[in-house]
């Protein structure tokens, strides 16, 4: 069991496991690269109207097909007609929010339910036709990675490729207008021109990855890589390489997993690998992880319940609120007979100078002091040197 | 030496000489949204009948404050009463004006339903609005000189009338202080006057107003107190003696400079 | 088509897509203005998970526990969408994208574990729903719905529909101030003292009731589009709250007739006896409508404005 886990993950299992398996971690690392810039643009969710949009097309390419004498269901064909409506889907969306008053995510819904109910109008027709191998289309809606040949599989790497090498290439652009699309233009950009060049990105990703994963699920493919990695850093170029790395890794799991056990298909696999790295990404990364995050927080607020019950206690009162008197009688300073004890009579004089400091720090030097915030604790002794510590001294006595 | 006892904080100091309670008292409100504090340790206290303003730089905490007190942004830290009581049980006598820009202004409504949404905490749970309730909507917009404008769609408002559709809404909960956040941003001449008006009559009537303002010239002219914050509370108290360069200095620091602030100071 | 046909079969069909459009129609109003209009597509997509579970723990295909499976499905996707959207501070949209697929996946993993997809359940019936077979079978003569029998023995979808839309109408009559005054300004609403919370979680609860009644009888995709479809175009219609809900209930309510009789029966105007999709259909429908209010609304139109503007510099220039 372990050499089978082994040899499929490292591409020892055979010709066909290793096609698909190349495959999806193609599509993953796409998905997540292309992923990056709508998601920071706050659009993810146009993904699901352009996927959406794409059934119509499927259908209407297989009615093609079949009209112009063929089986209909060469895959360069069908993608090409999903391609085709999924096109007609973004601009459909862009019309909608740029030329009414309803807003994107009103176009976007509208776009995706509409297309997709003529989508399934069409299939329900093609399903009446005598020569109807429709049994092909319905797997566009969930996707079929096990029935991936090793042509397909190729041309979702190449496409991959491309689609990644175009977005690394534009990142600059893609990021200006995500940042700040006010400023993009101001500098003379065609905002919405490479706002349409992304959609083309993410369409040609979603089109590619119909076959493999279904339409549905790519949209986790673009979405949840990228919010993963958004929790690990602020910097476009580490979220573009950790969002292609999580979508990758999600595809490789994903694709084992799914040829290792029986019933295992592979697109929500991938989905679910996926959804367990956002998961430990939103609890756990150090800098936007919720974890760190709460730690952090509770680390404030004792911080500034004790100040204020030293400070309050400086002036004779007990500490304000519950919270303040239990830290005060926790760390000591106060006796079990609510008495100020040696210690936090030490404690109570020593906030006291350090807050004296500082206010005399602020008042003579307000833009130097701006950085060191209250909550990060710092004594001034630590941040300034003795002299400059000195002066403060003898000036606000 | 034995150190001496602490006294409770719980009685001082809400209560003023005469043993009315202060419309707004905020003790040690600390607000964080992340690493950064948004307000720290911020104390001062509002009494009835005054017109104060809070003024600060940028990123000062103004808004924050206000929502703070609202209650509509969560506190690490402090003791906010209204009257002598926490802000929840006093919320019919606080009237609250956002930003401008919080809204939705191409939302489906007209001046009058604003207006009317202002009552909603008088008219209670699961009432409609009954014709009453229009009439006195349109009885508050005609204070502020919006009555030809009532059932106009919001969205086709200018700036400055929508500000004063949002005044009128103010005005018609009726409370004894209200909060308001920048109505004097991008507003016009006309506008500007409306709400200095309405914020003397309602003083004159025994209200008290609590109002973010940006323009440091106006403060003087305006309003009756000032409370000066960066974060923390550089000063609060009446203008004439909260404008000094040092408090602006401390607050604004390089931001203005130096003869600017002097100016502010010797106009106040 | 004979009286007895219609009555017992597309009868039927047309109120259960009347009455799901409507519910959900004047539900997407409040979303649309709320900037959620993509929540019924979320709820709508992991529904199947909530099937599949409720047939896992059942062990029946007995509607009641798969609908309450679903039911639950809905309330704890809305729950993870917005706790994902508070405490990892992401856009609305993502945090939805993310939680949706997710748990589709969860719910075709299950699927395929487990065998219950020989059991009928599968996930192109939870798309394209079911209305074709909704039968009222005792109907054979119209004065047959003079009878009490015949509403003894009513499809059962459409005594649900029936329920919950008349549960909807009156939530939205009686909270129709909070629903307003809590979309348009919140932080007026909770300065008022009025949960506002608390209402924005009711109203995500009920839209999961009304998608799940609706979406037996019609399918997901369809109960997506009239979360949307009809409000948007009452939307682009008025200025009113009130007259915006009733408009998309009329809006919704034509959609619903129309794309049924266009699936049923215009097939058979180039001569094929097939039927299409009813569901696919209406959704269609209502996004022809949504499109030619886009355009021609007499004063958000995007024609009409483009002519409004072309007399005006006419007007100028002469």
């Amino acid at each position: 069991m372990i050499i089978d886990v082994f040899a499929v993950l490292t591409f020892c299992a055979g010709y066909n496991t290793s096609v698909v398996l190349a495959g999806v971690i193609a599509l993953g690392i796409g998905g997540g690269v292309i992923g990056v810039f709508p998601f920071l643009r706050k659009r993810a969710l146009i993904s699901d109207a352009i996927s959406h949009a794409t059934l119509p097309g499927i259908a209407l390419a297989f009615l093609a097909g079949i009209a112009l004498g063929g089986t209909g269901r060469n895959l360069g064909f069908l993608m090409a007609g999903a391609a085709l409506t999924g096109a007609i889907g973004i601009i459909a969306v862009q019309w909608i929010r740029d030329h009414t008053r309803l807003p994107e995510d009103t176009a976007i819904g509208t776009v995706l339910s509409v297309f997709f109910g003529l989508g399934i109008v069409l299939l329900s027709h093609i399903q009446t036709l005598e020569s109807a191998g429709q049994a092909g289309l319905n797997s566009f809606l969930l996707g079929s990675t096990a029935a991936l040949t090793g042509g397909e599989a190729q041309l979702i790497a190449i496409a991959s490729a491309v689609a990644i090498t175009f977005a690394l290439a534009f990142m600059k652009e893609f990021g200006a207008i995500a940042f700040d699309e006010g400023f993009a233009a101001a500098q003379g950009w065609r905002v919405a021109r490479v706002d349409l060049f992304m959609l083309v990105l993410l369409l040609a990703i979603v089109a590619i990855g119909l076959k493999a994963v279904g339409l549905i699920l790519i949209i986790a493919l673009v979405i949840i890589p990228p919010a993963a990695a958004r929790f690990w850093t602020d910097r476009l170029g580490r979220m573009i390489a950790l969002s292609g790395a999580f979508g990758g890794l999600a595809g490789w799991i994903g694709g084992g997993v799914s040829a290792l056990f029986p019933a295992m298909p592979a697109g929500a696999v991938i989905v679910l690998a996926a959804a367990a790295i956002f998961t430990f990404s939103l609890l756990f990364a150090p800098s936007r992880g919720v974890v760190p995050w709460s730690f952090r927080r509770i680390r404030m607020r004792l911080a500034a319940a004790e100040t204020r019950a030293l400070l309050t206690m400086a002036g004779g009162y007990q500490p304000p609120d519950p919270l303040a008197r239990r830290i005060a009688r926790w760390r000591g300073f106060t006796g079990p007979d609510g008495r100020l004890t040696a210690a936090g009579a030490a404690a109570v004089a020593d906030a006291h100078r350090q807050q004296r400091l500082w206010q005399a720090y602020r008042q003579q030097h307000p833009d130097a002091a701006l950085p060191f915030n209250p909550l990060s604790g710092f004594r001034i002794e630590d941040v300034l040197s003795a002299d400059i510590v000195a002066a403060l001294e003898s000036d606000s006595v | 030496m034995n150190p001496p006892r602490l006294i409770p904080f719980e009685a001082p100091p809400n209560a003023n000489a005469h043993g009315a309670l202060a419309p707004l008292s905020v003790r040690g409100l600390t607000v964080a949204y992340d690493e950064k504090p948004a307000l720290w340790d911020v104390d001062f206290e509002i009494s009835q009948q005054d017109l104060v303003a809070v003024i600060g730089p940028n990123g000062a905490g103004k808004s924050t404050m206000i929502k703070a007190v609202l209650g509509l942004t969560p506190t690490l830290a402090g003791n906010i009463r209204a009257f002598g009581k926490p802000v929840k049980h006093a919320r019919k006598r606080i009237a609250y004006v956002p930003q401008r820009t919080s809204v939705d202004w191409d939302f489906p409504a007209s001046a009058e339903d604003v207006v009317a949404m202002g009552l909603y905490g008088k008219i209670g749970w699961c009432r409609p609005v009954r014709r009453r309730h229009r009439g006195s909507a349109r009885e508050h917009l005609d204070r502020v000189g919006m009555a030809d404008f009532a059932s106009r769609q919001i969205g086709q408002l200018s700036g400055g009338q929508q500000q004063r559709v949002f005044l009128a809404r103010a005005l018609a909960q009726e409370a004894d202080i209200y909060l308001m956040d920048e109505p004097f941003a991008g507003v016009d001449a006309a506008t500007e006057r409306a709400i200095v008006d309405v914020m003397r009559d309602v003083r004159s009537n025994g209200a008290t107003v609590v109002c973010v303002h940006h323009d440091l010239q106006t403060v003087g002219d305006y309003f009756d107190s000032a409370v000066i914050l960066n974060i923390r509370r550089i000063a609060a108290g009446p203008v004439t003696d909260v404008f000094t360069e040092e408090n602006l200095q401390a607050a604004y620091g390089g931001r203005l400079a130096k003869t600017e602030i002097r100016a502010i100071a010797d106009s106040a | 088509m004979n009286a007895t046909d219609f009555l017992s079969i597309d009868l039927p069909a047309i109120l259960v897509a009347i009455l799901a459009a409507t519910s959900c129609g004047l539900l997407g109003n409040f979303l649309v203005l709320r900037r959620q209009a993509l929540i019924g597509d979320a709820i709508s997509h992991v529904a199947l998970p909530g099937i599949v579970a409720g047939f896992l723990v059942s062990g029946t295909i007995a509607t009641l526990p798969l609908m309450l499976g679903a039911m639950v499905a809905a309330i704890i996707a809305a729950g993870l969408i917005e706790t994902i959207r508070r405490v990892g501070r992401l856009e609305a949209g993502a945090a939805m994208g993310v939680v949706f697929t997710a748990m589709f996946a969860v719910g075709i993993v299950l699927l395929e574990q487990t065998g219950a997809s020989n059991a009928h359940i599968d996930a192109e019936h939870a798309l394209y729903g079911n209305l074709e077979s909704t039968l009222w079978l005792v109907l054979s003569a119209w004065s047959d719905l003079l009878t009490v029998e015949a509403y003894i023995e009513m499809p059962r979808q459409l005594a649900t529909l029936i329920v919950v839309t008349c549960a909807i109408a009156v939530l939205i009559a009686v909270f129709f101030k909070e629903l307003k005054v809590t979309t348009f300004d919140p932080g007026l609403a909770a300065s008022l003292g009025l949960p506002v919370r608390t209402i924005s979680t009711a109203l995500i609860v009920v839209v999961a009731i009304a998608a799940v009644a609706a979406f037996e009888a019609v399918g997901s995709i369809l109960v997506i589009a009239m979360f949307i479809c009809p409000a948007a175009t009452a939307r682009m219609l008025t200025d009113n709250l009130g007259r915006q809900l009733w408009l998309s209930a009329g809006v919704a309510a034509i959609a619903g007739v129309g794309g049924y009789f266009a699936a049923a029966f215009g097939p058979q105007l180039w001569g094929s006896a097939n039927a299409l999709s009813a569901a696919g259909m209406i959704t269609v429908v209502a996004g022809v409508m949504q499109g030619f209010a886009m355009l021609m609304a007499p004063r958000y139109g995007v024609v009409t404005r483009a002519m409004g503007n072309r007399k005006r510099r006419l007007d100028l220039a002469s």
